[in-house]
């Protein structure tokens, strides 16, 4: 079943509650999509432990119904 | 340690650099990792290419291995360094090229 954006950022909220969640398509097939994750409790953690991080907030969907997710993760630079 | 865990390690090992990827490096088979073969294209980075449409057991057995789901995936003597977003940041901020660089990953060869 294809996915959505809605649905895949409602799975990282639902992981990330204090997180701030960007998604986007990338093409209309349903499983590209691009996402932007910031949150603090990626703080002192390697890329690849971030990212990993989100994959396991997406509860195996990666790389299976969502064929690519484009990620980039942050920890916010300022208290806003 | 299962068997295809030791196969992938014993690649692993076996050079600097390793890229799990879709396709061969002449005629990738995926986006994703095209860009992954242009990053090291451009560093000018001698690497070597395995093709995981090519072995059905380590197309599943790596992303068990590394605990990530999706191909590309790049090592560097032995260390899993991240997949197509990843090592894209890294080699737009220069890091990938110091990481290589101070890990002498490429200069003894050719």
């Amino acid at each position: 079943m294809a996915m959505t954006s809605a649905t895949i950022e409602s799975l990282i909220k639902e992981a990330f509650p204090d997180a701030n969640v960007v998604v986007a398509p990338l093409a209309d097939d349903g499983d590209h999509f691009a996402a932007r994750v910031s949150t603090p409790v990626f703080a002192g953690l390697s890329r690849v432990k971030q990212h990993q991080m989100v994959y396991a907030a997406l509860k195996g969907k990666m790389g299976n119904e969502l064929h690519a997710l484009a990620l980039e993760t942050s920890v916010p630079t300022s208290k806003e | 340690m299962s068997e295809i865990a030791d196969r992938i390690k014993g690649v692993i090992a076996g050079d600097d650099v390793v890229l799990f990827m879709k396709g061969v490096p002449a005629a990738p088979q995926c986006g994703f990792s095209a860009a992954v073969v242009e990053v090291l294209a451009q560093l000018n980075v001698p690497f070597k290419s395995v093709n995981v449409l090519a072995d059905g057991e380590i197309r599943e057995g790596i992303k068990e291995f590394s605990d990530w789901p999706t191909i590309p995936q790049l090592y560097v003597k032995g260390e899993f360094i991240g997949g197509c977003d990843i090592v894209r940041e890294m080699y737009q901020s220069g890091e990938l090229k110091t990481m290589l660089d101070d890990k002498a990953v490429g200069l003894a060869r050719n």
